[in-house]
C-alpha cells in the first residue's frame, strides 16, 4: 500500500514537473484528502503512509500547497468540521476577536492567496473555518513560495466553527513537522541530484565523484539526509499523538524540525560545492531545492527555538532522570 | 535510495516490562556509590562479578539457543538490555565483545564442537574474548593483517602481532584474523583461529593509553600452536566472516552512548537556574539523541527480521560518534570549569574522562574516513 501510493505520488508530481495543471492534479488524485479517515472521504492510510506524499511532493520541488492543504483537511476533520474545498490552510497564530468582530492579522500564511479556506483558531480555543473576509497583502519566502498577510475585520455571527482539538501550540508543532518531512525530501533529491552530477562530471581525466575529498563530503551529506529522513519518519509516526498526548507530540515535532532544519543546512552546502558554478545558476535545478530547504528550516520554529522549548521540558522534567524520559512512550504504560 | 531508508522501528510498548526490570536491576546491584565518573567508563569497566550477575539473569547469550546455554530471546530484547546496561553506564567491559560479536560469530561460523564448548560459558558470564584485528601495519587496512598460520601435523602454528587489543589481558579468548594460504586476492588466503590466551607462546604486553589506563594490549602471538579444531568456519573465508562479524560490531547502540554519562551530569549541573543558551544547546542535544535513538531502533528491528543493514548502520556510527564527540565540547561550553582527572567534583571528573575518550570514539570499530568510504560505495561513487 505504502509502494501503491509512493508511486503515484511520484508520478503525478514528475508528470508535472513545470508547475502547470499541478494544483488540479493533485485534486484530481485525491491528494488534499490523504490524512482523512476512509469514511471522510480519504484513503484510509496510515499518518505515516500518507504523509509520505509530502516528502515526494517536496522533491519535486512541487509549488503547490499540498502540505498545507492536507494539514488543513486533517484537522477541519478532527474538529468535526467539513474538508475544505479547493486549497486550504492552517495558521498557528490565533486570530483575536473583539465587540463580537474578528481582527486582526494573520502573517506570512503559505500559500494563502491559493487558499479558498483559512483554518485558525480564537483566544476560546475555537476553531474557525473560513472562506471569506479577508484582504490580502502578498509576499514570498525565499523560494518563491507565497506567503502573504490576511488582515480580517468580520463579524463573529454566521462563522462556521467548533470546538477545537488541538491547542495553537499543537497546530505550530504539526506546522513544523510538515516542514521537517518536506525538508527530508528536498534533501534527499538535492543528494540524488548531487551523486548524479559527480558522477558525470569530469575533471582531471576522471568523474570527480571518484575524488576522495567528493565522496567524503557526499557521505556527510548522505549521513544528514539519513538523519533528516529519519526525523520525518519518527514525526511521522507520532502524528496521532497530536491528539491523544500533545505534550510528547509537540517535543516530538520540535525534535524532528530541529534535526531535519540542521540537516537542511549541511546538504544545501554539500550540494553547492560540489555542483561548482551550474549550482548556482537559475536554469539549473539545484536551487528549487536549496532555497527551499534554507526557507523551510526557519518557518515554523528554527532549530534554536525548538531547542529551547526541548531544553525547557527536559529541564522541567521533574526527578526522574533524562534517560526514562528519553524512552518514555506516551502509550498508556 | 536504500541506504538512507530505516525502516520503521519495532514499538517499544511491549518491551517496557523488560526495561523496567533491566532498571531495578542495575539500580540494585550498581548502587548509590556508581557515581557519574564510575559511569562515563562503562565500556572500559571491567567488572568479571557484574557479568556473571548479568549471565545469572539470563541477560548475556540472550538469542542464542537454550543448547547452547542461551535464553531464545528476541534480538530487540537484546536491544533493549543493552540500551539499559550503556545508559546506566554499567561495567560491561569484561563479557562486552564476547556477548555482541565472538558469541554471533561463533554460533554462525563456529564448530559443533566450539559452540558447545564456548557459548554456555560466554552465556554464563564466565568467558571473555578480545578481537585479534588489528596489528602493526594493518589498521584501517584489515586486508593487510601479517599474522600467519601455518598448517602443521594437528593443527596451526600461528605467529604474529595483534595490536590495541582491549582487555587482552583478561580475555580468555580471541578470534585472530590470520593469514593461512596464498592468494592473488588480498581478500582471499585469510581465516580466523581461535586462541587460548594460556596458550605457551601467547605474550601480552599492556599499553597505557593517555588517559594513564590499561585497557590495549600487544599481543605476541611466537609460535603458537593450535589444534586443528581451533578454525572457525572456513579456511580461507577469514574476510568475509570479519566482515560479518564488524557488520556485528557496528551495529548496537553502543554508537550514541558512549558519553551520555557527561550529559546527565551536564542536567544535573545546570539544573538549578538553565538559562536560555543551555536550554538551547540541551535541546539540542536530546533533540539529535531521539533521532539516533530512532535510527538504532530501526536497526535492531531490521537485525531481528534478518535483515542486512550494514549500510545503515555506517550511517548511524558516523553520526553518532560525531554527535558523541561533541558532547564535552557542548559541556565546556556551559560549564566553565578545567578538566581534571585530580578534582573530586563528580562533574570535572566525568568532563575530563569523557574528554580524553572522545577520540577513541570515532576510530573504534572503523574510523570515520572508512566508514565514509563505505557510505560513498553505498552512494556507487566507488
Amino acid at each position: 500500500m505504502t509502494d501503491l501510493i509512493a508511486e503515484m505520488a511520484d508520478r503525478l508530481f514528475a508528470a508535472h514537473s513545470g508547475n502547470t495543471g499541478l494544483w488540479a492534479a493533485v485534486e484530481e488524485a485525491g491528494l488534499p484528502f490523504a490524512l482523512l479517515a476512509e469514511e471522510a472521504g480519504g484513503f484510509g492510510f496510515a499518518p505515516a503512509e500518507a504523509l509520505g506524499i509530502i516528502r515526494i511532493a517536496a522533491g519535486h520541488a512541487a509549488a503547490a500547497p499540498v502540505a498545507e492543504t492536507v494539514l488543513a483537511n486533517h484537522v477541519l476533520g478532527a474538529a468535526g468540521l467539513d474538508p475544505a474545498e479547493g486549497a486550504a490552510v492552517v495558521a498557528t497564530e490565533v486570530l483575536p476577536a473583539e465587540d463580537g468582530r474578528l481582527c486582526g492579522t494573520l502573517r506570512r500564511l503559505p500559500w494563502a492567496r491559493d487558499a479558498g479556506t483559512v483554518v485558525a483558531l480564537t483566544a476560546e480555543g475555537r476553531m474557525l473555518r473560513l472562506t471569506a473576509g479577508w484582504s490580502i497583502r502578498s509576499g514570498s519566502n525565499l523560494a518563491g513560495e507565497p506567503r502573504d498577510d490576511l488582515t480580517f475585520d468580520l463579524p463573529l455571527d454566521g462563522l462556521t466553527t467548533a470546538e477545537s482539538p488541538f491547542a495553537a501550540d499543537t497546530l505550530l508543532a504539526m506546522s513544523a513537522a510538515l516542514r521537517a518531512i518536506a525538508i527530508a525530501g528536498a534533501a534527499e533529491a538535492a543528494l540524488a541530484l548531487t551523486v548524479g552530477y559527480v558522477n558525470d562530471r569530469v575533471q582531471f581525466g576522471r568523474p570527480i565523484g571518484k575524488q576522495q575529498a567528493i565522496q567524503q563530503n557526499l557521505a556527510v551529506m548522505a549521513g544528514q539526509t539519513a538523519a533528516a529522513r529519519a526525523a520525518a519518519d519518527m514525526v511521522s509516526e507520532a502524528f496521532p499523538l497530536a491528539l491523544s498526548a500533545p505534550e510528547l507530540f509537540r517535543l516530538k515535532a520540535g525534535a524532528a524540525k530541529l534535526r531535519a532544519g540542521e540537516a537542511a543546512g549541511v546538504c544545501a552546502a554539500i550540494a553547492h560545492q560540489a555542483h561548482g558554478a551550474i549550482g548556482i545558476t537559475r536554469e539549473y535545478r539545484l536551487h528549487p531545492l536549496t532555497r527551499r530547504l534554507w526557507s523551510w528550516r526557519d518557518e515554523f520554529g528554527s532549530e534554536a527555538f525548538w531547542a529551547e522549548r526541548i531544553g525547557a521540558a527536559v529541564f522541567a522534567r521533574g526527578d526522574g532522570g533524562l534517560w526514562p524520559w528519553l524512552t518514555r512512550t506516551g502509550e498508556a504504560a | 535510495m536504500s541506504l538512507i531508508d530505516f525502516a520503521p522501528p519495532p514499538p517499544e510498548a511491549p518491551y517496557a516490562a523488560l526495561r523496567a526490570e533491566v532498571r531495578a536491576f542495575l539500580a540494585e546491584t550498581l548502587g548509590p556509590d556508581f557515581g557519574a565518573p564510575a559511569r562515563a567508563r562503562s565500556w572500559s569497566g571491567f567488572d568479571a562479578a557484574f557479568s556473571r550477575r548479568l549471565g545469572r539473569r539470563g541477560w548475556l547469550g540472550m538469542t542464542l539457543p537454550s543448547r547452547y546455554g542461551g535464553h531464545e530471546r528476541s534480538a530487540l530484547e537484546h536491544y533493549v538490555v543493552v540500551e539499559e546496561l550503556l545508559a546506566a553506564g554499567a561495567p560491561v567491559a569484561a563479557h562486552w565483545i564476547a556477548d555482541r560479536q565472538s558469541a554471533p560469530l561463533l554460533l554462525l561460523h563456529g564448530t559443533e564442537a566450539q559452540r558447545q564448548e564456548i557459548l554456555p560459558r560466554i552465556a554464563a558470564g564466565t568467558c571473555f574474548f578480545c578481537i585479534g584485528m588489528s596489528e602493526p601495519n594493518s589498521g584501517s587496512d584489515l586486508a593487510a593483517v601479517q599474522s600467519r598460520a601455518e598448517k602443521v601435523d594437528g593443527g596451526w602454528r600461528l605467529s604474529g602481532t595483534k595490536l590495541w587489543t582491549t582487555y587482552a589481558h583478561e580475555a580468555h579468548y580471541m578470534i585472530a584474523l590470520c593469514r593461512t594460504g596464498k592468494s592473488d586476492d588480498r581478500h582471499g588466503g585469510v581465516s580466523q583461529l581461535l586462541v587460548d590466551m594460556k596458550a605457551p607462546g601467547v605474550e601480552v604486553l599492556p599499553i597505557i593509553d593517555m588517559a594513564g589506563a590499561h585497557h590495549f594490549n600487544e599481543v605476541r602471538l611466537a609460535d603458537v600452536m593450535l589444534p586443528d579444531s581451533a578454525l572457525i568456519g572456513q579456511e580461507g573465508d577469514g574476510w568475509k566472516q570479519v566482515m560479518g562479524e564488524l557488520a556485528f560490531e557496528r551495529s548496537g547502540p553502543d554508537r550514541f552512548l558512549s558519553a551520555f554519562a557527561l550529559v546527565t551530569e551536564l542536567l544535573r549541573v545546570l539544573a538549578g537556574a538553565p538559562d536560555a543558551g543551555a536550554q538551547r544547546a540541551v535541546g539540542r542535544l536530546v533533540a539529535h539523541l531521539m533521532v539516533l535513538r530512532h535510527m538504532s531502533r530501526s536497526i535492531a528491528g531490521m537485525l531481528a527480521r534478518g535483515e542486512n543493514p550494514a549500510l545503515q548502520a555506517t550511517i548511524v556510527k558516523d553520526l553518532g560518534t560525531a554527535l558523541e564527540q561533541e558532547i564535552p565540547e557542548i559541556a565546556r561550553a556551559l560549564v566553565p570549569v578545567e578538566p581534571s582527572q585530580e578534582s573530586p567534583d563528580p562533574f570535572v571528573l566525568t568532563f575530563a574522562h569523557t574528554l580524553l575518550a572522545a577520540p577513541g570514539f570515532s576510530l573504534r570499530g572503523g574510523t570515520r574516513e572508512i566508514l565514509r568510504g563505505i557510505i560513498a560505495r553505498g552512494l556507487g561513487l566507488r
